[in-house]
């Protein structure tokens, strides 16, 4: 028998959006990143909690075509200490260290020379981390740099949640074999409806729960 | 001689005093022993000062031991927990899986380079759990009674908190001073926040013995925080920038001060560091 939580999460993956919507957002927000801190690139990693993997969701900038999806143990790498720390790191001189240099050739043959890495933080969850990959040499570092950081994570860690919601609420329709489906779909038909169809599709589903439970 | 002081004298106290309140006849007891100049200059506070015989405990991902910008540690262990979250303290053998700790290492090591470090690993491989772990780790370096424990960490779960605030004050109390990094981020995390320890956030300028009390709390410190030349695992050098490096700039200074007044309680070097700072005394 279905639960009443799962009948949310359907009612919820139809109303609030896609998956692709949410990894659009990211997208955005990598791009935005990029963009104003003149790096040669940004990515967001989200925390799958049931593997204890960082997987690339958005990038921006080098890598952007084949390292989606791309996972890697979240208690390595820069990425895994800011994460576990759940505070920002940000170096010069990556290259100095072999072992960065060794984790990002294999993960994305590219070796940055300086890195930002911003924790994502929701309420007292780490959800993911922030990259941004070589600002320009000749820029000094400045606290407002980081500042504004912490507004793209902030932004960042919102979407991620929802994109973790929407990640949820899917899973939740794949696993009821279609049957939740129908009722995503009846929620994405409704609210997309002008005001008095709306009005009319509501009644009309209230007279067949009516029915069906009758 | 006043009739107060002969009774003193005749009539010795024996035993604690009574909770909370100071008769007077325990007035002497209760004697500080540092003279205070008219004018807390940095000359008085660590002029000449080396941090030789001042124990700094960093805790954090671990320590490279003999790194070139770090020396030799007087100790080093690494806490975790085991299923029933009981801590676990062993020797350490792993070093710096990341490098921050040694990183934190290597500039209290430049600024008092007679002190003796300690590392307690509380992060390293396998990072997850790390708000019960640092927890036990705090817990371990308080006990051990450092004279400072330098956390560029912190955690932003709140059932952490309020068992924090308690070993944060018990430290202080005890003269074991937590310098600690405020977060980056406009976010709650602890310790940082408590008033018992020191706080620290980040100035831009290039001198690492310029630090700047705060009015404003709840940070009450900025350190040298951006582009900062550290000590990485391997031997080796990184630029680095944030709170977490600003923060062993303030705890090896506070190692210059306690190295030439040991008698110093928390609250004193406190005032100390603020008498000293950059905005307040400038650099005499």
């Amino acid at each position: 028998m279905t639960s009443e939580s799962e009948l949310r999460a359907a009612v919820a993956a139809g109303v609030v959006g896609s998956r692709e919507s949410f990894r659009g957002l990211l997208a955005a927000i990598t791009e935005v990143a990029r963009g104003i801190f003149g790096a040669t690139a940004s990515s967001i990693l989200l925390l799958d909690e049931e593997t204890n993997e960082l997987v690339f969701e958005a990038i921006a900038g080098y890598g952007e075509d084949e390292l989606i999806g791309l996972r890697f143990p979240s208690d390595t790498g820069i990425a895994g200490w800011v994460l576990s720390t759940r505070t920002p790191l940000i170096l010069d001189d990556v290259q100095n260290d072999p072992r960065f240099a060794k984790d990002f050739a294999a993960g994305t043959g590219y070796v940055p020379q300086g890195l930002m890495a911003v924790p994502l933080l929701y309420d007292e969850r780490a959800l993911g981390v922030l990259e941004v990959l070589d600002r320009p040499a000749q820029s000094t570092f400045s606290l407002q740099e980081m500042e504004l950081l912490g507004l793209f994570a902030n932004q960042s860690a919102i979407a991620l949640d929802l994109l973790s919601r929407a990640n949820q609420a899917e899973a939740v329709l794949e696993s009821g074999e279609g049957e939740l489906a129908v009722v995503a779909r009846l929620a994405a038909t409704v609210t997309g409806l002008e005001d008095d169809q709306r009005e009319a599709g509501l009644r009309l589903l209230g007279d067949l729960a009516d029915t069906l439970g009758r | 001689m006043t009739e107060d002081v002969l009774l003193h004298e005749a009539q010795p106290r024996s035993g604690p005093l009574p909770a909370w309140s100071l008769p007077r006849d325990a007035e002497d007891e209760i004697a500080l022993p540092t003279e205070w100049p008219e004018r807390v200059t940095r000359e008085w506070a660590w002029g000449g000062a080396t941090g030789k015989g001042v124990s700094v405990c960093i805790l954090d991902s671990g320590v490279e031991d003999g790194h070139p910008l770090v020396g030799e540690l007087q100790g080093a262990v690494s806490v975790s927990i085991d299923e029933d979250e009981n801590p676990i303290v062993e020797e350490e053998t792993a070093g710096d899986s990341c490098g921050h700790g040694t990183a934190c290492a290597g500039i209290v090591r430049a600024i008092a380079p007679e002190c003796d470090l300690y590392s307690v690993r509380v992060l390293g491989a396998g990072f997850t759990g790390s708000g019960s772990v640092l927890l036990a780790g705090l817990r371990y370096a308080v006990e051990q009674g450092y004279d400072l424990i330098n956390m560029s960490l912190s955690t932003t779960k709140k059932q952490f908190a309020t068992l924090l605030h308690d070993i944060a004050d018990n430290a202080y109390f005890r003269r074991s001073m937590l310098v600690a990094a405020a977060h980056n981020m406009p976010v709650e995390s602890y310790p940082w926040k408590f008033s018992s320890v020191i706080s620290v956030g980040s100035h831009e300028q290039d001198d690492p013995m310029a630090f700047f009390y705060n009015p404003n709390p709840p940070v009450e410190f900025f350190g040298r925080g951006v582009g900062v030349e550290v000590a990485w695992p391997g031997g080796s050098k990184i630029k680095a920038s944030g709170n977490s490096f600003a923060t062993p700039h303030i705890a090896g200074i506070s190692a210059l001060i306690l190295s030439k007044h040991p008698e110093l309680i928390s609250f004193q070097l406190k005032s100390v560091l603020f008498l000293t700072a950059t905005n307040v005394a400038g650099s005499e």
